[in-house]
């Protein structure tokens, strides 16, 4: 166990196994996206009430799901880094932010455009939709925090300080549709019991919720590796790295 | 499939002007932030390669060697 640890400290150890993870991640997170979009594009009934609109359930709702995730992804990893100092849950922590900031961008631009048919308005200063630009706010909040300080131990720490206070707006996005008359739907796809989706219409949508959280994880360790080969420039492992690169 | 011609897929009944768009953009930003990593990555290999070519030829030896 404590080897492990000592592992996931160990900057080259991450890289190697980050690589070796991304080998097959990326390709079939890339075969996972595709397809889930050709299904729920093509090959389903489109919805009786809203028409074909409501295809783009299928890049909203995983977008959504998965940036708020990737918030708990960079709060932990913040507190992490605060907590045991631990530099390489720092790197997590930068390496998620900007990941989240897209998929949260992507969550309330697709959101904009299903609205205007639906609700016949792009944007209403809505519970559910103001607490989403929170969070894209958050997210682009730790990216600027990064790059403003110099001192990137210092950085690191406004980082995680915020991300962990802009943890509470985490349960106000899950619960403004049930505090708040709100234009936006609760949720149809429950754990306990029945979602109020079809089936036809269910399994397109798990697909690409399940690509967008690879996504998420692909972009996270691409983000790691190129992060820990710039902080450990001046070690050997890295410039046997850029040694290899460089004869190819 | 759903559709029963191309042209149908494409105006959706109307909503093919909102349908297209949205997955286009994000298939955009998608793009984005799966080449942002690896071009910086990239880069950053590129130039710590420069940097060793010339610690190499200014002082005959380098990790190359060693390996």
């Amino acid at each position: 166990m404590w080897t492990f640890f000592h592992k996931l400290g160990s900057p080259p150890w991450l890289y190697a196994i980050a690589g070796a993870i991304l080998r097959w991640l990326v390709p079939v997170t890339l075969v996972a996206l595709v397809g889930g979009m050709v299904w729920g594009l093509l090959f389903t009934a489109p919805d009786f009430r809203q028409g074909n609109s409501y295809r783009i359930i299928y890049i909203h709702v995983p977008a959504a799901v998965v940036a708020l995730a990737g918030y708990y992804v960079m709060a932990i990893a913040g507190a992490i880094s605060l907590i045991w100092r631990m530099k390489m849950a720092d790197v997590v922590m930068k390496a998620a932010a900007p990941v989240g900031a897209a998929l949260t961008f992507i969550a309330l631009l697709t959101g904009a455009i299903w609205g205007k048919p639906t609700w016949g308005t792009w944007w209403v200063w809505d519970a559910r939709i103001t607490s989403m630009l929170i969070l894209l706010f958050l997210y682009l909040g730790v990216v600027a925090l990064y790059e403003a300080f110099d001192n990137k131990e210092a950085a690191g720490k406004a980082c995680a300080v915020l991300s962990l206070v802009g943890m509470v707006n985490i349960p106000i996005i899950y619960k403004s549709v049930d505090w708040w008359y709100s234009l936006h739907q609760p949720a149809s796809i429950k754990f306990s019991g029945e979602s109020t989706i079809d089936p036809s219409m269910l399994y397109p949508l798990l697909l690409m919720i399940a690509a967008f959280y690879a996504l998420f994880t692909c972009c996270l360790l691409m983000n790691m590796r190129a992060e820990l080969l710039q902080r450990e420039s001046r070690t050997q492992w890295v410039k046997k790295i850029a040694g290899k690169e460089s004869r190819r | 499939m759903y559709f029963d011609s191309f042209q149908a897929l494409l105006t959706m009944n109307g909503h093919g002007i909102y349908v297209w768009p949205a997955y286009l953009i994000t298939i955009v930003v998608i793009t984005a932030v799966l080449v942002a990593p690896l071009r910086r990555r990239n880069r950053l290999l590129e130039q710590l390669a420069a940097e060793l070519r010339r610690t190499e030829s200014a002082t005959g030896s380098g990790v190359r060697g060693e390996q």
